[in-house]
């Protein structure tokens, strides 16, 4: 097990200007799929409609659960009374689909703007149709969010309606593929921790418990508002690096036993395997990605965690780490991982960020859908950063998965001859 | 407020980016919060283009709310016309910094930049994104068209302009090339495409031309209709979608130009009549057919369905409200009842009320014809990058008339396809213990809705359909089954499926 290198100096840099990320309505893409008898209903315009279907994009085939109220001109000229509006709407969603328990009533921009009051709305509909549906709300305006903050509000929304329970537990927050899920639950009951919680559940009534005793740990590097509210329900958060890559995934496990009290040669004991595993597996792909370099264009907050696994057990060398925001507190341990000298930039100025990775000519690019094909035309490689939350990609085995989205798109490269 | 699922179109902005995106030397300046850069991706992931679309967003924060929002907006206008050099601005508010009314064009004014800035009104809260389109051509059309037609020389050759094709357009690109083309064998001189390619200073020569030719009224109408007010250009009101609108067209053109259509009516070729009365396509003969599109594709549609392959229209729809009356009046003349909608969910359930065999229609009605087990062809946006087929793969022309032929009537014989493979999964080579048959006691595979309200088929009833050749088969269900249904039947038997057979015979 690698140890943690004390701090050394980050550049670190603020930059200000366009900002070329996704809203946090894009969370509900991968959130509904996740809590599957919750509905989310943006209140909004068609824009927010159709970003919604074109983040989504195929996944329009079954009914999708979410929808968009989209504001028109008589709500805004005071023709019509927004709150009364919502309400039918809400009542025509929930007439077709009595299999929903939990709506969102999910704030955008313009419900912003003209201040409509969706936590006033949500307390009225929940008290309407309780007990068979409980409504909350939460914002994913583009104003205030920023693409995964979308979910940070979400789970936000949840934690005052969890149960109380004040036994030790570990609580392990953020969307995670099932398959991930049921790794890291073996994982924690391997250690011999006892009560293992996720927050979200897959279903509205299954949603985890919460207490003086829960230690919480974040799978996401994006859960800021979360943990402070989970911590004013009693939870103590678990400082840990992210479990994405062998070092970065035992790391995270290790934090969490120690909370528990748990000796370090159990942990060895029960992330060996895996672990052994993940590198063995990873191996194949250092040998492809070794001394290449990597920019990160900022947009999921995942930067941070994933250069650091990039250099650490890829042996690549990250030019540029963009993330929308930096929390150092909670990246405090990513941080310290990460090699010196290390160049951060926190928010965005796409032009010059531009600008700067042309004059870097990275062997690969990390970056949202909209700049992937122009860079790719200019004869950059890219990554779509969007795949890193539709993919599991956490955990020792899915290591070598994550590894592969950067070595396939270099490998093709090298294939092609047209 | 409307409850949305789906969306046919998407704001107006849109439309302004996919005139922006489609010309060259334009630079659009949206006053917008960072979400609405999402719009990128339908121009760089889903028509590929390999440049971000020329667009410089503010995308203003909550924070900026309280302070200066107008001060973003005109640092980001300075700073976009120092980097990319454009010819032309456009200035706009997206949803919702239309709230806010910073008044762009205002502040674009007073930096006196020193380019031509068109201000932008998209009122996001009424319109969508065709409109969105037609009003920013509209108002660049406007801006640099000037006020005076230049003198026609005597001895000119007759010249058009080709309006209407932008990006993200349902082949726009292949459409221009094949339109392009057709007028040249005519001997009409294309004097500017727009904006497809076009530059603002060539939306200053579009007075030289003698006509417009008007590819998609949607979004060249406002525009053309301006330069006829203007210059007194008449304008081309005959989509060429089709063999005979393609026809119909070139005598337009003609008439226009005044020129002599007959030679190249006589030359111009298209394999979709002989294919059309070829033996094979007998079988082509009064499929019901469901047309739904953006306006103009569907009323083209209407008619090549009709005409050009012998389909039985059942049904005809569009999301264009701006164009309803036109297709109202399309509409009347088949017969059937107009659909004005953009709520998929009504278009699903007039699909499944008309009894279609064929659906003509957008990506969403794919995947209601797909759940409906009904073939289904594309023809309008909204596009999926589907849609952008690397070959060249027109809509318009002769050559479009041949993809429309492939494109409808291939779904179809894919559908004859899997009869054929029903028909011959009864044999034992093609045995499969797995394979659903109405005959065993097997689950059964029909939807309880479907089943309230459908006779239950007796078993010497099935044994006979099961005898019934593989491609009328599934019109015989049906046919027998609405039979039933109107009758109060409960059950078919043998004596059912005659009287219907005969019912449907007269
Ligand atoms: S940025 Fe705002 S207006 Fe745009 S899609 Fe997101 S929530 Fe809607």
């Amino acid at each position: 097990m690698n140890a943690i290198a004390p701090a050394r100096q980050t550049d670190i840099v603020r930059e200000n200007g366009q900002r070329s990320v996704f809203c946090g309505l894009t969370g509900i893409v991968w959130l509904h799929r996740r809590i599957q008898d919750a509905f989310f209903l943006v209140v909004g315009s068609r824009t927010c409609a159709h970003l919604l279907q074109s983040a989504a994009g195929v996944m329009i085939f079954a009914e999708p659960r979410f929808a968009t109220a989209i504001i028109e001109e008589r709500d805004l000229a005071g023709r019509a009374d927004p709150e009364d509006e919502l309400d039918r709407v809400v009542e025509r969603l929930l007439e077709r689909r009595p299999d929903i328990r939990l709506l969102f009533l999910v704030g955008s921009c313009p419900s912003e703007v003209i201040k409509l009051d969706l936590s006033r709305a949500s307390a009225r509909l929940s008290r309407r149709f309780a007990p068979a549906v409980r409504v909350l709300d939460y914002s994913g305006s583009g104003i205030e969010t920023t693409f995964t903050e979308g979910e940070d509000r979400c789970l936000e929304a949840l934690v005052p309606t969890l149960p109380q329970d004040d036994a030790p537990a570990l609580l392990v927050v953020g969307v995670l593929a099932d398959v991930v899920e049921a790794q890291f639950r073996r994982l924690f009951e391997a250690l011999g921790i006892e009560r293992v919680r996720f927050l979200p559940a897959s279903r509205a009534h299954e949603m985890p418990a919460i207490g003086a005793g829960t230690r919480i740990l974040c799978a996401q590097p994006f859960l800021h508002n979360t943990v402070q509210a989970l911590q004013r329900r009693g939870g103590v958060p678990v400082a840990a690096p992210f479990p994405l890559g062998a070092e970065g995934t035992t790391l995270w496990v290790a934090a969490a036993a120690a909370a528990f009290g748990i000796p370090p040669e159990r942990v060895r004991a029960v992330c060996e395997a895996g672990e052994a595993r993940a590198r063995t597996a990873l191996a194949a792909h250092r040998s492809a990605l070794q001394g290449k370099t990597v920019f990160l264009f900022p947009d999921s907050q995942l930067e941070l965690p994933l250069a650091r696994f990039l250099q650490r057990e890829l042996g690549m060398v990250a030019v540029e780490i963009g993330t929308p925001f930096l929390h150092r507190g909670a990246l405090a341990a990513e941080l310290a991982l990460l090699p010196p000298g290390s160049s951060v930039v926190e928010g965005q100025h796409v032009d010059r960020q531009l600008d700067r990775c042309r004059a870097a000519r990275p062997d690969i690019t990390v970056c949202g859908l909209g700049l992937a094909n122009p860079l790719e035309a200019e004869g950059l490689t890219t990554k779509w950063s969007i795949e890193l939350l539709f993919s599991p990609i956490q955990g020792y085995e899915q290591a070598a998965d994550l590894a592969a989205l950067f070595t396939r798109p270099l490998d093709r490269r090298t294939r092609l001859a047209v | 407020m409307q409850l949305a699922l789906w969306t046919y179109e998407g704001p107006p902005h849109v439309g302004a980016m996919r005139v922006a995106t489609a010309m060259k030397g334009v630079h659009y300046v949206l006053h917008a919060p960072q979400g609405d850069t999402y719009a990128d991706l339908l121009f760089t992931m889903i028509e590929r283009r390999g440049q971000r679309p020329p667009v410089s967003y503010t995308t203003f924060q909550a924070r900026d709310l309280g302070g200066d929002t107008a001060t973003l907006f005109r640092d980001t206008l300075a700073d976009a016309f120092e980097r990319f050099q454009p010819q032309a601005i456009l200035v706009g508010a997206s949803c919702t910094a239309e709230l806010i009314q910073d008044d762009p064009g205002g502040l674009a004014r007073a930096l006196a930049l020193p380019v031509p800035v068109v201000a932008l009104e998209l009122p996001s809260y009424q319109r969508k994104e065709n409109w969105g389109a037609g009003e920013t051509f509209y108002q660049l059309v406007r801006s640099f068209c000037g006020d005076e037609k230049p003198a026609r020389a005597e001895d000119a050759v007759p010249s058009c302009n080709i309006l209407g094709p932008t990006a993200l357009g349902f082949r726009h690109r292949d459409d221009l090339r094949e339109i392009r083309a057709l007028l040249g064998e005519m001997g009409v001189r294309v004097n500017v495409a727009a904006p497809l390619d076009a530059t603002p200073a060539d939306l200053s020569r579009l007075a030289q031309a003698d006509f417009n030719v008007v590819l998609y009224p949607e979004i060249a109408g406002p525009a053309a209709a301006l330069l006829e007010r203007r210059f007194g250009q008449k304008q081309t009101r005959i989509v060429p979608i089709g063999v005979g609108a393609t026809r119909d067209f070139i005598r337009e053109v003609a008439a226009l130009a005044g020129i002599d259509p007959e030679p190249i009516l006589s030359r111009a070729q298209s394999n979709l009549p002989w294919y059309s009365r070829s033996v094979d396509s007998t079988y082509l003969t009064g499929k019901r057919v469901f047309v739904y599109g953006d306006a103009t594709h569907a009323i083209a549609a209407a008619r090549v369905a009709t005409e050009e392959l012998g389909f039985t229209l059942v049904g005809l729809g569009t999301y264009s409200r701006e164009q309803a009356r036109d297709l109202r009046d399309a509409a009347r003349k088949y017969g059937v009842e107009p659909l004005i909608s953009d709520d998929h969910l009504e278009v699903e359930a007039a699909i499944g009320a008309a009894g279609a065999e064929l659906v003509l229609g957008t990506q969403m009605e794919r995947h209601i014809a797909k759940r409906l087990g009904i073939p289904c062809a594309v023809i309008s946006a909204p596009v999926h990058v589907q849609d952008f087929p690397a070959r060249h793969s027109p809509q318009m022309g002769f050559e479009g008339a041949n993809v429309l032929f492939d494109s409808w009537v291939h779904p179809l014989m894919m559908g004859l396809e899997e009869h054929l493979l029903g028909l011959f999964k009864d044999d034992f080579e093609f045995a499969d213990g797995a394979a659903p048959s109405h005959l065993a006691a097997e689950e059964p595979v029909t939807p309880a809705a479907v089943l309230a309200d459908v006779a239950v088929w007796d078993a010497a009833a099935e044994r006979e359909l099961s005898r019934v050749p593989f491609f009328v088969r599934g019109k015989a269900r049906r046919n027998t089954e609405r039979f039933a249904k109107e009758r109060g039947l409960s059950s078919i038997s043998l004596d059912t499926l005659y009287d219907a057979k005969a019912h449907y015979a007269r």
